[in-house]
């Protein structure tokens, strides 16, 4: 940056070696941002990790063993240390390991973080953006859950971090360290460090070009990958209280740095090289995707014959290529549309005419009812009409008896009856 | 979240300052005013070094062009560690000639072609890790020390409206009320906004520098003995002017303005906001 200018020489105190303290304002002023993705089999202690390295208590629920698929949860935090702000995004990556199937475990985790990237890639193309405060939800760190069986690497572990480690920085470590014996643990770590260099797997390295934190850089990469434990739960020992497991045969203390890496974690993690890994993340995998992705979209930087393609041309081609889209999408909807109208015409249709044969079908059964009891009115009014025949043929009998005897009369009365 | 210890956070601040450090700034400043008016022994005694060569320095072929000429000198210098790529703009025959119609015209252009610049580089597809910004964080426009001169509202005018790109001012001369009257009258928009102002700290502290607008200051890059002391100033047959004492003149509030307190402020305002409006409008175009 610095070529072929000349340097001056000061005669006095100008007063820009504030400069670091302006920036440092601004920032605190605004807040950081840090998101870790968390790749681990359930039970492998993610949580119980994420609790201890902040010192906290995230709220986070216990997920079962018997999902069908990886899933991805996320969870922000606001956390505060003095003046600095930090928004924290913790993603756990749920059911990883548990199926049976195992083939399509790490897709999910390399579409999320595409995703993330994407969001940031439509926000800095947008014409009217606002870049500065822009939650930004990229993975800056991801720490991949080694299972502590001594032995080594499973193909899973290789697999998926073979997919991600040019979309993301990769801290493997061990978890649950504290179920290996301190011999078997060195012989654990050289074979997984030479699995990862054998199979070409690009982990994250502390960065040692800048003096202040080489060294310690240094020796940290040698660790690797650090054999954590993680608890939530808190011990008294002597007159402290710290968070430790207790087993029978003892209590292995978490941030005590002879019984597990865990604080050389922590250190390296946040106190460190945090900003690095946000730079890694921003200025390394990022472009790598916004290269990739602009490619794939169609722009180039140099036209057919090698000639710089004009800021014009290439946005005067993308938006054609939207407006079409839009046209296309919106002919689509307005087919669809159409269509549904078409199909309700057709429902009402029927439902009318169904309608209109029940009618039919009640007409008919009102009519069939009304004739029957014409029919029986009819027989009704013979009948009536019959009796009223006979009660007066009776009648006139009965008076031409009654003139005669009366006995008789009863008699006949009687048999009248 | 509450944190039950010491996790370690605030070392990010710590990361942060190395970071920068590393890195360097860059910082870009353009003088702009009538030949004469000191521009460049202000900026020598801004920046304590020889960063711009004087006009009137005599054995120099040096003429009072036709045309206002930009002309763009970068120095590094470097302060407690920090290394800062220096970039002054000067616009030598601004307000020079005998029309001085649309004289700010190739300073706009100017301006607009560092944005142009910094845009290609930012929407290729490979591109540098760190794009390199030549684009004008600041402007002092010196105003003459008679209190007012042919048109430099309609200048400043033109200049804080195209492009967004300037508002900044900080001048010479003692007739302060007039000018800020001048100022507002024509809607000149002069660094630090209002609108920018973050928060009520900031408002304070700004507003105790929109009062002082436009500095009167004098520069100079000779020492002189003054009480046992060294200090920079002009000689006079009355008595020494002591550039950096408040009581002489204002050149304490414009250091501190531009260098000690609000350096990364003004970068960030051309960046988040200049910058931004230049590229929805440049984009907006086809």
């Amino acid at each position: 940056q610095n070529h072929g200018y000349r340097t001056l020489s000061l005669s006095g105190h100008v007063g820009f070696g504030s400069l670091p303290e302006q920036l440092v304002k601004k920032s605190i002023k605004q807040g950081f941002c840090f998101n870790i993705l968390c790749i681990g089999e359930t039970g492998i202690g993610k949580s119980a990790l994420i609790n201890s390295l902040f010192n906290t208590n995230f709220d986070d629920p216990v997920s079962t063993h018997f999902l069908p698929r990886v899933q991805l949860r996320a969870q922000t935090y606001e956390l505060q240390e003095s003046n600095v702000l930090l928004k924290l995004t913790v993603v756990n990556t749920v059911g990883f390991g548990d199926q049976i199937n195992r083939e399509d475990s790490y897709q999910p985790i390399v579409d999320y973080i595409d995703a993330q990237f994407e969001a940031y890639l439509q926000e800095e193309l947008k014409i009217n953006r606002s870049l500065f405060i822009y939650h930004d939800t990229r993975i800056h760190v991801c720490i991949y859950f080694i299972s502590p069986t001594g032995h080594s690497l499973k193909t899973l572990d290789l697999l998926t971090m073979k997919s991600l480690d040019s979309k993301v920085n990769i801290i493997p470590i061990i978890g649950k360290a504290d179920g290996i014996s301190k011999t078997e643990l060195q012989n654990f770590k050289n074979k997984i460090m030479s699995e990862l260099v054998s199979n070409g797997v690009q982990i994250y390295q502390f960065p040692t070009d800048d003096e202040t934190f080489a060294e310690m850089n240094t020796i940290m990469n040698g660790c690797l990958p650090f054999a954590v434990v993680g608890s939530t739960k808190e011990v008294k020992i002597g007159n402290k209280v710290v968070r430790a497991r207790q087993y029978p045969w003892g209590i292995v203390q978490v941030e005590n740095e002879n019984h597990c890496d865990f604080v050389k974690l922590r250190k390296m993690l946040i106190c460190t090289n945090m900003e690095d890994l946000r730079e890694q993340t921003h200025a390394r995998h990022y472009e790598l995707y916004r290269r990739c992705r602009l490619e794939e979209m169609g722009f180039r930087d140099t036209g057919p014959e090698n000639k710089p393609v004009s800021l014009q041309e290439a946005y005067e081609a993308k938006r054609h290529e939207l407006y079409l889209e839009l046209q296309r999408k919106e002919e689509k909807m307005r087919q669809q549309f159409v269509q549904r109208v078409k199909e309700k015409e057709t429902i009402l249709k029927e439902a009318e005419q169904q309608i209109q044969s029940r009618f039919e079908h009640h007409m008919l059964m009102h009519q069939e009812v009304k004739q029957k009891l014409e029919k029986k009115k009819k027989i009704l009014e013979n009948e009536i009409a019959l009796f009223i025949e006979k009660k007066a043929n009776a009648e006139l009998l009965q008076s031409q008896a009654s003139i005669s005897t009366p006995v008789v009369g009863l008699k006949r009365d009687k048999d009248r009856k | 979240c509450q944190l039950f210890g010491y996790v370690g956070i605030e070392a990010v601040l710590d990361q942060m300052k190395v970071k920068t450090m590393k890195m360097g700034f860059e910082f870009n400043i353009m003088v702009v005013g009538q030949s004469g008016l000191g521009k460049s022994t202000m900026v020598n005694t801004l920046f304590k070094s020889k960063v711009s060569r004087k006009a009137s320095q005599p054995g120099q072929d040096e003429r009072i062009p036709k045309t206002v000429q930009l002309h763009s000198i970068t120095h590094v210098i470097e302060e407690k560690g920090v290394k800062m790529k220096l970039t002054v703009t000067d616009t030598p025959g601004f307000g020079d000639q005998i029309n001085n119609e649309n004289c700010w015209d190739p300073i706009i252009k100017y301006i607009n072609e560092q944005y142009e610049r910094y845009l290609r580089e930012e929407v290729l597809i490979t591109r540098k890790r760190k794009i390199p910004d030549t684009r004008v964080h600041g402007c002092v426009y010196f105003v003459p020390p008679t209190g007012h001169c042919g048109g430099y509202p309609g200048v400043l005018g033109a200049l804080s409206w195209d492009g967004g790109g300037v508002g900044r001012l900080e001048a010479m001369v003692p007739h302060l009320p007039q000018i800020q009257e001048d100022l507002k009258a024509h809607a000149i928009s002069l660094y630090p906004q209002q609108d920018f102002d973050q928060d009520p700290e900031d408002r304070a502290l700004n507003d105790r520098i929109r009062e002082k607008i436009p500095f009167a200051v004098v520069g100079a890059d000779q020492e002189h003995q003054v009480n046992g002391k060294r200090v920079l100033g002009r000689k006079t047959k009355w008595g020494i002017i002591e550039v950096e004492n408040p009581a002489h003149c204002e050149f304490p509030l414009l250091r501190d303005l531009l260098i000690r307190s609000h350096l990364q402020d003004l970068k960030d305002i051309t960046h988040n906001v200049h910058y931004e409006s230049y590229r929805v409008r440049r984009l907006s175009e086809s």
